[in-house]
């Protein structure tokens, strides 16, 4: 085993990127630009570099030092290093408004740096469901996305052999023509309590679909239940963007860390170059593509920041409808107390879920989607950081704690409305005097009421189960799941989306967007594999084109 | 319950640090510009602190607790950040007590540890001296405890965060 440091021996010097001696300058007959290395980033990238093309890739965040994960996790625990800190997070680089009636913590939800938010992601990786490319037709509200389900479904089988997915079996699950390629994760013995209750009330529980390795794939370790998958996987078995980042490097590719791009320059009909911050100076990178995957908030913001006198309210955005229909998905809980042993807390990933209720959705409740925890109530180890006591009294409140909570989730759609976007607040600058991103978040009724739903079903079991409920997350209190949806929608009308179902900006004839923030409605699944099989169709499209 | 070195090396890869094969303390530095970490006064210290803050059913301490800091006195500023709460630990209890920390009987060591205000400060390696005792002494040691294998069992869970207890005791009952 190698040497790792304590938490608070990790420092931008010990990171690859933050050596002074890197070069960062850029890259000399650049076919394409790719903007951001989360997975999307990453996997267009490799796509590209594989089929010999050259490629950079801009990152604004650093590198991270791979053998710095078991001190990130030191940070994950101690309770001195908030969420942001695990990975980094400057709120003085990352700073933002929030003008919206609903508060949203940004630099909770996203990790800049190569890998991207999927560094802290959970890694659940569903397809959406065949009526989410048909909301409003079948649903009634929403849009159709300009793509069907079965347009995607290759895209979606290649997105889970390059994540790597283990998963079982799923009777709600849209049609597939082959199984994922490792098996699923056994169910848990708290999902053996909760399928009791749920055999008596007709309930369906079924395996979950995890970007997590259930034996060795890829050169990638299995998962060996460290029970900190979010925010941080210190051996590999979850999958992150800096796989297909190492896959881009291999086949040639360039990456460029701490280099947030400032604005893209253009001509009427094209980018002719990003231009770049980096430690030692602005650099301009020219390319002949250029591929924005900067996730939901960032890539509008990009956007808006490069406006001129062609595109006064921002690039590619003639539709005036960038930064606009903002959507995450709702979290929707509750929880309780049981008077027998629930085994918590042994994994941080869920091996069980319903998506029994999806298709009922309409335009009175939205499609969502239940969750069975492994790891409800407090962590014995995180308890035992933060008391006032020590010795057996401490051990004695540990006992007391844990080990009999029992808590259910669930994800809700959001419907997209033009009231919720990202925009920019002129009224305050990053660190490299631009204004910050100003996140304008607004929730639509259908969405509260498919909370109450959720909650509805998830006290119905709880109860059957016998659990006295202790906590609730329902439409007063809930938040976001840090799927960040909807800013530069994809659709056939040029004046009523940003990209065509190329992912090619309708404005510009080489500027390609790979992100959520083309998704035209949101669904409840989380979203990360809907993006890769996005980021892999892109792909296809922009070796076409170059 | 008895901490093993297994225990000590399990939390040692649970949290992070090197030096996971060596056993007992070494005299470590870091540089031309710090001095030294007086690893004899850590190691002992640190053993007498655990011997305080771990549950009175827990055997096997010393070794746990020199094999666990083996590891995290390797580098630079956490092995600093350790021996200044040392120090102050130690200082107190010279000023105080008239003795050692590690001279001082379980029960004075725990008074003392409480009259730093490190039983109320919260954990900060940059902070005051009771919330560095907090955040190096104390957490250091709960921390290596609570995300061991045994540390867990105490609490009823065999595979607690930070622990890489693989992927079956989840699925085992309670009497399994």
């Amino acid at each position: 085993m190698s040497s790792r440091p304590p938490a608070e021996n990790i420092t931008t010097a010990n990171q690859k990127g933050g050596q002074t001696d890197v070069d960062r300058t850029p890259v000399d007959g650049a076919d394409v630009c790719v903007i951001g290395s989360g997975p999307a980033g990453a996997l267009v990238a490799s796509r590209l570099a594989e089929a010999g093309h050259e490629v950079v890739i801009l990152e604004a965040g650093p590198r991270f030092d791979p053998t710095d994960r078991l001190a990130r996790q030191e940070r994950a625990i101690r309770p001195y290093y908030d969420r942001p800190a695990v990975w980094d997070g400057d709120h003085e680089r990352d700073a933002h408004s929030n003008s919206g009636e609903w508060f949203y913590p940004l630099n909770h939800a996203r990790v800049k740096g190569v890998g991207g938010s999927t560094l802290h992601w959970q890694g659940m990786v569903m397809r959406l469901h065949e009526d989410d490319f048909n909301s409003q037709s079948e649903r009634g509200v929403g849009v159709d996305w300009p793509i069907e389900y079965s347009d995607l479904q290759p895209h979606y089988a290649e997105a889970e052999r390059e994540l790597g997915v283990s998963g079982g079996d799923n009777p709600f699950a849209p049609p597939r023509d082959e199984p994922r390629p490792m098996p699923g994760f056994q169910p848990s013995y708290s999902d053996s309590l909760f399928a009791e209750a749920c055999d008596e009330l007709g309930i369906a529980m079924h395996s979950v679909p995890n970007a997590r390795n259930s034996e060795a794939y890829d050169g990638r370790s299995p998962c060996v239940g460290y029970g900190t998958c979010q925010p941080v996987c210190p051996s590999g078995a979850k999958y992150d963007g800096t796989v297909h980042i190492e896959s881009a490097e291999e086949a040639g590719a360039t990456v460029i860390d701490r280099a947030p791009v400032q604005r893209l320059e253009h001509n009427a009909e094209s980018i002719t170059a990003a231009v770049y911050a980096t430690p030692d100076g602005e650099y301009r990178q020219q390319a002949e593509q250029f591929v924005v995957a900067a996730g939901g908030v960032e890539t509008p913001r990009l956007l808006l920041l490069s406006d001129s006198e062609q595109y006064p309210d921002g690039l590619a955005n003639s539709s005036g409808l960038v930064g606009k229909f903002f959507m995450d998905h709702l979290f929707a809980g509750t929880g309780g107390l049981l008077d027998e042993p629930t085994r918590q807390g042994h994994i941080g990933f869920l091996t069980s879920e319903c998506h029994q209720f999806y298709d009922d959705a309409d335009d009175e409740t939205g499609p969502f989607k239940l969750e069975f925890f492994n790891y409800d109530g407090p962590s014995p180890v995180e308890m035992a950081l933060t008391g006032d006591d020590w010795g057996d009294a401490l051990l004695d409140r540990l006992r007391e704690d844990y080990g009999t909570h029992i808590g259910m989730g669930g994800l809700v759609e959001s419907v997209p409305t033009e009231d919720s976007y990202i925009g920019l607040d002129h009224s305050r600058t990053d660190t490299h005097g631009n204004p910050v991103p100003d996140v304008h978040w607004e929730v639509d009724d259908r969405a509260l009421r498919t909370i109450e739903r959720a909650n509805e079903i998830q006290e119905s079991i709880l109860e059957e189960l016998g659990a006295e409920i202790t906590w609730q997350v329902g439409p007063d209190n809930t938040g976001p799941a840090y799927h960040h949806m909807g800013t530069t929608r994809m659709g056939d009308d040029p004046a009523e989306s940003v990209v065509d179902s190329d992912l090619k900006t309708h404005d510009l004839d080489n500027c390609w967007i790979a992100s959520s923030s083309v998704f035209p409605t949101g669904g409840a699944m989380n979203p990360t594999l809907t993006i890769a099989a996005l980021a892999l169709k892109c792909a296809e499209s922009l070796k076409q084109a170059l | 319950m008895d901490l093993t070195r297994r225990d000590a090396v399990a939390a040692l890869a649970a949290i992070g640090a090197g030096g996971v094969g060596a056993v007992g303390l070494q005299r470590s530095t870091t540089g031309d510009d710090t001095p030294s970490v007086d690893t004899e006064l850590v190691g002992e210290t640190l053993v007498a602190a655990a011997e305080a803050v771990y549950p009175t059913e827990v055997t096997g301490i010393e070794t746990f607790v020199e094999t666990f800091m083996a590891g995290r006195l390797d580098d630079g500023p956490h092995a600093h950040g350790v021996a200044e709460a040392v120090d102050a630990l130690d200082q107190r209890a010279h000023s105080w007590y008239d003795d050692s920390f590690g001279a001082l009987s379980v029960e004075d060591r725990d008074s003392l540890l409480g009259e730093t205000g490190a039983d109320t400060a919260e954990e900060n390696p940059d902070g005051s001296t009771a919330e560095q005792i907090r955040y190096y002494v104390i957490n250091e040691l709960l921390l290596a405890l609570y995300s061991s294998p045994t540390g867990g069992e105490l609490v009823g869970i065999e595979n607690p965060q930070g622990y890489a207890g693989g992927v079956d005791t989840y699925q085992r009952g309670p009497n399994a």
